[in-house]
Order: C-alpha cells, then sequence, then structure tokens
C-alpha cells in the first residue's frame, strides 16, 4: 500500500503521466459540477449514470479514433491536417461501395491518403502543415466532384450501422472498437520497434536517422496510420448517421490535435502517452456534453473551451524558457 | 541587384507569377484592364491579403497562428457594431475596432512568452475565445456601417474625393492621374508599408527573423526575444483586426461565420508559403506573403471566365495550392548530405 501511494507521488512520477493524472482529475471535476447543476435544476443526477457515461463513450469512440491516428503523427512533430476530407471521403466511398465491400474500400482511402500524406512529407519533405492541408483541398475536391456538393443518396451497410450503432452485452459496439483500435496504438507504441522509432524520430531526426532508423518509412507509417484511423472514424459516423454527408469531418480536426494535447503529448513531437489521448478526448467529450446540458449557447461553449485548453496547458504544458 | 534577386529567389518567383497569372486573366477577361474589374478584383483580396500579412510575422519566428481568422471574424463584428453615426463617433469606431483586435494579439503575445504554450496550440484555444466573444456580439449576421464610408472605400480613388469633397471632388489636374487607382489596394499596399516596413527594420522585427532562425542564438546574443515574441502576435492581431474592419466595411455588416474563420486562417498559410515565407521561420516577408494572398485570389477569379464545370472547380484550387507548395521541394533534389533536411 505504501509503495503504491509512494509511486503516486508527484516527485516519482514520469513526467508524462502528470498531465494524465490531471486531466483524469479534471473530468472527474466536470462531472461534479454537472451533476451539482443537474440536482440544482431538475433535482436528478443523470451525469452519474451508467447509461449516459456509455453514450459520451460512444460519441467518443469517433473523436477517439481520430485521435489515436493524430496522435501518432503528432509525436513525429508533424500534424496531419487532412483528416477532415479523409474521413468524409472515406465514409463516402464506403456508402458508394456497399455491400461486404463497403468497410475495406473506407479504409483503403485511408490508406491511399497516408501514403501520399508520407510521401510528401518524407520523401519530399515539404512542411506537414501545410502539405496535408493541400491534400485535404484535393480530397475535399474529389468530393465535390463525386457527389455533385450533396449529400450521397446512398446509406451505410448494416454492418456499419451495427459497428457504430448496435450494442453488445448491453454496451454500445463503437466502444469495443475504440478499445480493440486503443490497444493496438497503444502495444504498437509502448512495445514495438516501430512505436520506439515513431518517439525516436520525434526527439530528433538526425539522431534518429544516424542510429540507422529509417526515419522517411517511419513518418510515412505513422501518416498511413493516422489516415487509416480517420478513415475508421468515417466509417463509423457513416454508420451511426446512416449515410455521409459533406463536411461531416470538419468537427473533428481541431478537438483531436485539442484532444492529444491535453493528454500531456508534446506538440513538437518525441514524448507522450496513449492513455493520455484517451482522457483527453473523454475530457473534451464530457466537457461538451455538461455545457450543453447546462444550455449554454454557441458563444459561451467557444469561450470556455478555449480558456479550459489554455487553463489545463497553463498547469501541465509549459515550455523551456527557451527553446533552441 | 542581381545579388538582390539571387536572395530572394522565392519572392520574386511569386511576383514574377502574379504578375503572368493577373495579365492572363485581364487578356482573357472581356472588360479586361478596366478600372471596373480592378476594383472589384482588389475589393475582393483585401481581407485575405491582410489576413496572410497577419499570419506572416507568428510564422517568421517559427511560430503560427491559428487564431488569424478568428480575430478577423471578432474585429468584423464589433466593427459592425461601432463604425456608424457621426463622423467623429466613425473614426472612433474604426480606432476602436483595430485597438481591439491589437489587443487580442497582445493577449496572444502574453499567452505564448509567460505562459510558455506552444504558439500553434495556444492560438487554437485564444481562437476559440475569440469566435465565443464574436458570436456573444452578433449571435446572428447584421449590423451596419455607414454608407458613405463604404461606398468611399470600396471604389476607386475618385470616388473617395467626390463622397468626401477632397480635391474639389477629385476633379483638380493633380489629381487625375491618381483618379482610377482603386481604394482597397492602396489601403492594403499602403498598411503594408507604413506598418510592416518599419517594423522590420527596427530591432524588434530584427529579433522575430532571429528567433525564427535560432532561438537560442538569439537569446544567447542577448536580443530582446520576449519582447519581440509579444509585438509579433500583436501585430498580426493588427493586421487581422484591419482585415476584419474592412470586411465589415464591404460587405456593411458584420457574421459571426465559424467556417469562415477556420477558411481564413488555412488560406493565409497557403498564401504565406506561396508568398516565399518559410513555415521553419526566419525567411520571408509580409509583402511576400501579400503577393502569396493575391496570387490565390487571381486563381479563383480564373474560373469566373473560363466556362470550367463549378463541380471540379474545388479540386482544381486544391490541386494548384498542392503543386505550388511542392515546388518548395526542389530543395531537397539539391541537397548533397541529407543530414542537412533534418532541421
Amino acid at each position: 500500500m505504501t509503495a503504491t501511494l509512494a509511486r503516486l507521488h508527484p516527485r516519482n512520477l514520469r513526467p508524462e503521466t502528470r498531465p494524465i493524472l490531471i486531466a483524469a482529475g479534471f473530468i472527474l471535476v466536470i462531472l461534479a459540477l454537472g451533476t451539482a447543476y443537474t440536482l440544482r435544476a431538475q433535482g436528478t443526477a443523470p451525469l452519474l449514470s451508467p447509461g449516459y457515461l456509455l453514450q459520451q463513450l460512444q460519441i467518443g469512440a469517433f473523436l477517439g479514433l481520430v485521435a489515436a491516428g493524430m496522435m501518432m503523427v503528432i509525436l513525429l512533430g508533424h500534424i496531419d491536417l487532412s483528416v477532415p476530407w479523409t474521413l468524409t471521403a472515406a465514409a463516402m466511398m464506403a456508402t458508394t461501395v456497399g455491400g461486404p465491400w463497403a468497410i475495406p474500400a473506407g479504409l483503403a482511402v485511408g490508406v491511399a491518403v497516408g501514403l501520399f500524406n508520407g510521401f510528401g512529407v518524407a520523401v519530399l519533405r515539404i512542411p506537414s502543415m501545410i502539405f496535408t492541408l493541400g491534400v485535404d483541398s484535393v480530397m475535399r475536391g474529389l468530393m465535390v466532384a463525386h457527389t455533385g456538393g450533396f449529400a450521397p443518396r446512398t446509406e451505410a451497410t448494416p454492418l456499419m450501422r451495427s459497428l457504430a450503432a448496435g450494442k453488445l452485452l448491453g454496451i454500445p459496439t463503437a466502444i469495443f472498437v475504440w478499445a480493440a483500435v486503443s490497444l493496438v496504438v497503444a502495444v504498437t507504441l509502448s512495445r514495438t520497434g516501430f512505436g520506439r522509432s515513431i518517439y525516436a524520430t520525434g526527439s530528433r531526426e538526425g539522431a534518429a536517422y544516424l542510429s540507422g532508423i529509417r526515419t522517411r518509412l517511419v513518418i510515412t507509417g505513422a501518416f498511413v496510420a493516422s489516415g487509416l484511423c480517420a478513415a475508421a472514424a468515417g466509417c463509423l459516423l457513416a454508420g451511426y448517421s446512416t449515410r455521409a454527408y459533406q463536411g461531416m469531418g470538419n468537427a473533428y480536426l481541431l478537438p483531436a490535435i485539442a484532444a492529444v494535447v491535453l493528454g500531456g503529448t508534446r506538440i513538437l513531437g518525441g514524448s507522450g502517452r496513449y492513455a493520455g489521448t484517451v482522457v483527453g478526448v473523454i475530457l473534451i467529450v464530457l466537457l461538451n456534453s455538461v455545457l450543453s446540458i447546462m444550455q449554454m449557447p454557441e458563444a459561451g461553449r467557444q469561450i470556455i473551451y478555449g480558456v479550459v485548453i489554455i487553463g489545463m496547458l497553463l498547469v501541465y504544458g509549459r515550455n523551456e524558457r527557451v527553446t533552441s | 541587384m542581381t545579388r538582390l534577386l539571387a536572395q530572394n529567389r522565392a519572392f520574386a518567383g511569386a511576383c514574377l507569377l502574379l504578375a503572368l497569372l493577373w495579365l492572363t486573366y485581364n487578356a482573357l477577361h472581356p472588360r479586361g484592364f478596366s478600372a471596373a474589374v480592378l476594383v472589384q478584383n482588389a475589393n475582393e483580396s483585401v481581407a485575405i491579403g491582410f489576413v496572410a500579412m497577419a499570419q506572416t510575422v507568428p510564422v517568421l519566428m517559427g511560430g503560427l497562428d491559428l487564431s488569424v481568422g478568428a480575430v478577423m471574424t471578432l474585429t468584423n463584428c464589433i466593427a459592425s457594431a461601432v463604425v456608424s453615426g457621426s463622423p467623429a463617433q466613425i473614426v472612433l469606431g474604426m480606432v476602436l475596432t483595430l485597438a481591439a483586435g491589437t489587443a487580442f494579439g497582445l493577449m496572444n503575445g502574453l499567452v505564448v512568452v509567460y505562459g510558455r504554450i506552444q504558439p500553434i496550440i495556444a492560438t487554437l484555444a485564444t481562437g476559440a475565445i475569440a469566435i465565443g466573444l464574436a458570436l456573444l456580439i452578433r449571435p446572428q449576421p447584421g449590423g451596419s456601417i455607414d454608407d458613405d464610408l463604404s461606398w468611399a472605400l470600396t471604389n476607386q480613388l475618385v470616388d473617395f474625393a467626390d463622397t468626401y469633397g477632397l480635391a474639389e471632388g477629385g476633379k483638380t489636374w493633380w489629381f487625375r492621374p491618381f483618379a482610377p487607382l482603386p481604394v482597397p489596394l492602396l489601403l492594403l499596399v499602403g498598411t503594408a508599408f507604413l506598418a510592416w516596413i518599419p517594423f522590420r527594420r527596427s530591432i524588434t522585427g530584427r529579433t522575430v527573423y532571429a528567433i525564427g532562425s535560432a532561438e537560442g542564438a538569439a537569446y544567447m546574443s542577448g536580443l530582446p526575444i520576449a519582447r519581440a515574441k509579444i509585438a509579433a502576435f500583436t501585430l498580426a492581431g493588427f493586421f487581422a483586426a484591419c482585415g476584419g474592419l474592412y470586411l465589415a466595411i464591404q460587405t456593411s455588416s458584420g457574421n459571426a461565420d465559424v467556417t469562415q474563420a477556420g477558411a481564413y486562417t488555412l488560406n493565409s498559410i497557403a498564401a504565406v508559403v506561396l508568398g516565399g515565407t518559410s513555415l521553419l521561420g526566419g525567411i520571408g516577408g509580409a509583402i511576400g506573403s501579400l503577393v502569396g494572398a493575391l496570387m490565390l485570389r487571381v486563381i479563383s477569379f480564373y474560373f469566373r471566365i473560363l466556362s470550367v464545370d463549378p463541380l471540379l472547380q474545388p479540386l482544381i484550387e486544391g490541386l494548384v495550392l498542392l503543386a505550388a507548395v511542392s515546388l518548395g521541394a526542389v530543395r531537397t533534389l539539391r541537397v548533397r548530405n541529407r543530414l542537412e533536411l533534418f532541421r
């Protein structure tokens, strides 16, 4: 017992763990404040019911998938701005193809975009910020040309629907999908050579290259992972809303980056734990949900959202005084 | 002269490309090279031009400002509420609008410097705050701007003189040569030269470049790092406010449009890169970004005169953007030692 407590003392924590604990603590604060509000307003505490929490996790699964892929890229010190239209394109392709090949078709879009991003960033060495931005607008152009600018009429397959909106043992299936992807990402990052190479390349690419890591492959691999995760989120989201629609991915880019950073991943790359990203996603989803329960207007929501990110980072996300 | 060109290869290339694009556009346009077309084009380029200049300053010091579009939207909403009434009220309203944007930029700078948060994520958060404030001021699009001001600033110089009775209504002999110049273009270029050139020549401005090249070295050389970073974000806020104010004057209304804010921010990054500024910092300038922004706009003008399927337009825009930024990859082909690539 004392040994466990001693390990939890701030001095003995790994630096990456502190943000996770603080973010988790903040989740409890959000839940407490929300419950206090509902107790005063309605006299009930729906926020603490398992049904509500499971529903939040189900909604969080979409953001969680996007954030998992985004984290791989951010760990390299890069960023993937092509997520919104990769997600949309995957969803549209999946519903267009339909049948048993719907989900493979959607995921293939993600892999293709990821390979192309990796080529631009790792081989051509164009800053990821601008290259992925260009890829995003090309994907948007392709989808507008494909659909004529309307929401496609085609519907999600039953499999996509049951994965996104169905239930297994009383628990939404989407949570199982998120958990499976999380397991793969977490194991990859902490237990495989590829994961170690990502951290090494993100810390200092030159050094990683000199130690024999094929950094171009590592970068391409991370972008493929990000594309794949965005595509999976797209297939799931299309299943959840029974069809794909224009701009369905726009609401996921900035929250995904925020979730990764709130979870303690350094935006310049090189350090961060996957558990943090999961906590970051839950924090953002719960914050949104509690604010909408409080019937906060959009203006107040945006302000609180910004203040929370800055406030949390002031607590644990501070840089050295001079970055060299 | 040759040396000057060699040192500014990207900028010179951007200028040349813009000139080429613009001349071809006018040659193809049925009413090309006329004042009316120029005024219309200039009007549509001002906001993105200002926002691109705003983005340049943080990018030069190796940062990024994801809040420029949001600050533009916020000042747009503020202007739609305060720029009307008596002449004194109008001037006060314009000053207030610019001051609000500048103050927001200053806040960005303080958060980045004293909060020691990465610029990209700090401005992501402050951008959300700016949008929230804009929605607070204008939950629905609306508001109004003084009609005379709106007319005078969005047309030719002669209309400006006519509206305010300057130079005998714009009919004096010395005024004639300047009469057809579009006011929006003059505002854009004027602000660029009056605000940017002095800043660039100051110690603070040079420090911004030094931070972008090597922050550690700049710190060790005793340059005012904190001051330069705060100044960079403040100037960005000022330029973004200019864009927001002009957008309000141009549209006579304020609109807290989240999508529009995001589009302006992303386009500003594209314009900065097209104008020859390095996203790694230290190389480039606001004038280049202005050229880059104009280039983006001219490309979209082409769709009006060429009969391109409207459904293909976003695709072509995207491909042009991707091709333009890929030109930067030429550098990688010239590098002898691959280690030079890892910066």
